[in-house]
């Protein structure tokens, strides 16, 4: 079971509001605090990159972030939007949707993307280790 | 802590004082400014990155917008960063062979030309 749930509407205002509740999250966990920085990091880019979908659907659905504190730290961001290959035209777009990918995968250990079913939605999940589990 | 943006002009380049966060929710702000300054004539950009608190992907995308308008204006545009996180996010994306990064503004502003 999830740590913590957070659900919030997809605003771009509230991504901050998800990082730092990771972050608070994974300190208390046990994450290393030189890591820190990484999964404030990694969950931002998450996190933006649910309501930039949500955003782009047109969905008002609220994006999920599950925080789970067993056997290490694992994030988990879910979105609800349809397949969207985004607007490979708009050269500030494939910047963000490249170094958004390049960011997530250095800064977790784990990084898993899993398909929602029947192409709707998508989650990513990011993992870290902690004191007690490494 | 929010975006703080301060211009100022040193003889014919333009300096942006950056500070704060520059994450998806406030990457439109530095956006507006950056059109705003090349829409008001400003050919010769320097950022200072050195207040930066936080830097995500979508306030990658704005600064690489940046430099897309300053060269198809024969113009020029770079960032001055000094900060060991900040200068980690440009290599993990590899934007550090796009931008011209210098570690303090002197040098930026000797050297951006």
């Amino acid at each position: 079971m999830p740590t913590v749930r957070l659900r919030f509407s997809p605003s771009p205002a509230h991504v901050r509001t998800a990082r730092l509740v990771a972050v608070a999250c994974g300190r208390r966990a046990g994450v290393a605090v030189d890591r820190l920085e990484e999964l404030k990091l990694a969950v931002g880019e998450a996190c933006a990159r649910a309501v930039a979908r949500h955003r782009r659907g047109g969905l008002s659905d609220l994006v999920l972030l599950e925080l789970v504190d067993d056997a290490g730290f694992e994030v988990r961001v879910l979105d609800y939007a349809p397949a969207d290959p985004g607007n490979p035209d708009d050269p500030e777009e494939t910047v963000v949707a490249e170094a958004g990918v390049a960011l997530l995968a250095e800064s977790a250990d784990v990084l898993k993307v899993t398909p929602g079913a029947d192409g709707i939605g998508s989650t990513i999940s990011l993992w870290w280790p902690t004191a007690t589990h490494r | 802590m929010e975006l703080s943006l301060e211009t100022e002009a040193v003889e014919d380049r333009t300096l942006l004082r950056v500070g704060g966060e520059i994450d998806v929710y406030t990457a439109p702000s530095l956006r507006e400014r950056l059109v705003e300054l090349a829409d008001g004539g400003a050919r010769h950009i320097v950022v200072d990155l050195e207040m930066v608190e936080f830097l995500d992907s979508t306030g990658l995308g704005v600064l690489v917008g940046g430099l897309k308008r300053a060269r198809a204006s024969d113009g020029t545009f770079v960032l001055v960063c000094d900060q060991p996180r900040l200068l980690k996010i440009f290599r993990i994306t590899g934007l550090e062979r796009v931008f011209e990064l210098y570690p303090s503004v002197t040098d930026a502003l000797a050297g951006a030309r």
